[in-house]
């Protein structure tokens, strides 16, 4: 299995024990969060809405800046830039936004130009970079289009591009699909991954639906109540969640929830015998092994498959299976022990 | 038609003259000074760029206290700053020193409410690109409200229009003072008709003008 990104390359961003409260005796925010992401990672934060997950993100260019803390963006200590260094680091961190947040009164041209004129550059230049751009956002025909006559899909695209213009290396990600159907978000989500593997961005999102994680990051960081109760690479959250919360958010996307008619349509068990009801996830080196078939034999256990799907999480095959064993007690522990040996994840499902 | 002698038309299209002459004066000037101060007002309020309650707070002050004078007070009231600055305080000159003045006070509270209706995520946006304030203000806010402030200069326009009949007051002349002189003081019902017709189509002017650049400029 390939070493994390994080161990290979140096850090793009560097949040230590960042701490936010909104007014005096209100709710916190950021409850010392750290976070370190690795240059050309795309690396996401989950979490509920009023998690802390928009300050989290709005702390790395200090839209918000955070009680206490250190933000480090590429080595640069930001909090200890006055207002023109700040502004300068600024234009190093692209970010995009959930409601696009593009002039109306500016063509698509005008609105990526907008981040190099506020840098002072010069007209013919400014140009030069929006012909470059375009043609990686796909929009050369609605370089004149003003917002109002675009699609969701297409102001994102806009909204990307503009980010992009001033070739930052970083690019933060603040719900930037919340706001689009699915199919233009696996268009947007593609768009971003694309752009990350041609550009060598990292990148940071912030999201409240873990297929976005599961679609385009690399590692994952849950967000609850101002802090990060886990984080690790996104198929290691996904096949073995720790905390209630991710769990409950895996099952967003990974769904196995066995439904109460058809526990109820199965055999009860024989005389001597007994029934268990368990979800094995296949992921590791043994996913692909023919599991039930060799404990039915190697057991004696007669294994009802309820339910099942296989996905890709990361680029790694991932499998998920409600069973029903029946046998003798002994015998079905000593099965499901001997694949819990494997590697696979066996838990029980309440019947 | 009897009434409508050279003499008289000559005073209506004089009237005319001294109406266009003060709207359009005191607008052009409320328009320089309300947008700074509409600016100033918007940047310095609780939720704006830089709230600072000292400058936001007797500056919303002023700007009220001038708004809620009747103009007819204020008319008199500033008759020695008229005098200042205009050197009389007689004759249409003069009236544009507080038609001005209450138009600053009137388009800077409109052109904040105009500033206000700009979407904060593009302001955030400018942040997040490395904007200073400044450039918030002129190449974020401004540009972004312009339909908004052109709707609000319209309706400024149009109630200067009101104004304006009042300036006969202090020798202003206008389409107002020719009516009061004329179509009442004199017993002369159709030079009045004429008059109130006159500002109709001229308010009506205005208004489908102001519109049309609204839409105009506006890529909604």
């Amino acid at each position: 299995m390939a070493e994390p990104l994080s161990n290979l390359r140096p850090s793009a961003i560097r949040l230590t024990g960042l701490r936010k409260r909104f007014a005096a005796g209100g709710t916190v925010a950021l409850d010392d969060v750290s976070l370190d992401v690795a240059q050309g990672e795309v690396f996401g934060i989950v979490g509920r809405s009023g998690a802390g997950k928009s300050t989290l993100i709005r702390s790395v260019n200090l839209l918000e800046r955070p009680d206490a803390g250190r933000v480090e963006v590429l080595g640069a200590d930001l909090l200890a830039l006055d207002e023109p260094r700040l502004r300068g680091a600024r234009r190093g961190i692209g970010m995009v936004f959930q409601h696009f947040n593009l002039h109306t009164r500016r063509t698509v041209a005008e609105n990526i130009a907008f981040p190099l004129e506020i840098a002072g550059i010069p007209r013919a230049e400014r140009a030069g970079r929006v012909a470059e751009i375009l043609p990686l956002v796909g929009l050369e025909a609605k370089r004149d289009a003003y917002p109002a006559q675009l699609s969701g899909g297409q102001k994102q695209r806009v909204g990307i591009a503009r980010a992009l213009a001033s070739r930052p290396r970083i690019l933060l990600c603040d719900e930037a699909t919340s706001a689009l159907d699915p199919e233009t978000t696996q268009e947007i989500l593609a768009l971003l991954r694309e752009l990350r593997d041609r550009l060598d961005l990292t990148v940071l999102l912030i999201t409240h639906e873990m297929a976005v994680v599961k679609a385009v990051c690399d590692r994952v960081a849950v967000m609850e109540a101002g802090r990060i109760i886990e984080q690790g690479r996104v198929f290691d959250v996904f096949t073995r969640p720790a905390h209630a919360t991710t769990r409950r958010f895996v099952a967003e996307v990974i769904g196995h929830a066995v439904p109460a008619g058809t526990v109820a349509r199965l055999p009860a068990p024989t005389e001597g015998q007994e029934r268990r009801l368990v979800q094995v996830v296949f992921a590791g080196p043994n996913s692909t092994r023919a599991v039930v078939s060799e404990a039915s034999r190697d057991f004696g256990v007669d294994i009802n498959i309820i339910s099942g799907r296989v996905d890709e999480i990361a680029g790694e095959p991932f499998g998920v299976m409600a069973l029903a064993a029946y046998g003798p007690a002994q015998r079905v522990e000593a099965a499901l022990g001997w694949m819990r040996a494997l590697g696979l994840e066996v838990t029980e499902i309440a019947p | 038609m009897s009434w409508l002698t050279p003499t008289m038309q000559d005073l209506l299209l004089e009237a005319l003259w001294q109406t266009t002459l003060m709207v359009g004066a005191s607008a052009a000037i409320a328009v320089a000074l309300g947008l700074p101060i509409a600016l100033l007002l918007y940047a310095t309020g609780s939720d704006g760029l830089r709230p600072t309650a000292w400058v936001n707070r007797p500056l919303g002050l002023l700007v009220n206290a001038a708004r809620s004078t009747p103009f007819i007070i204020l008319m008199v009231a500033i008759v020695p700053f008229t005098r200042l600055v205009a050197g009389t305080s007689i004759g249409t000159g003069a009236a544009i020193v507080p038609l001005a003045l209450a138009a600053t006070a009137f388009l800077a509270r409109l052109f904040e409410n105009a500033l206000r209706e700009v979407d904060k995520g593009v302001i955030e946006a400018a942040r997040a690109m490395g904007a200073s304030r400044l450039q918030i203000l002129l190449k974020v806010l401004v540009p972004e409200a312009l339909p908004g402030l052109v709707a609000a200069t319209t309706v400024a326009l149009v109630s200067l229009v009101g104004f304006s009949a009042m300036a006969g007051a202090v020798g202003g002349g206008g389409l107002g003072d020719l009516g009061i002189r004329f179509g009442y003081q004199r017993f002369m019902p159709e030079v009045m008709a004429t008059v109130v017709l006159i500002l109709i189509l001229l308010v009506q002017g205005l208004q489908s003008f102001g519109d049309w650049l609204v839409r105009s400029t506006s890529h909604r």
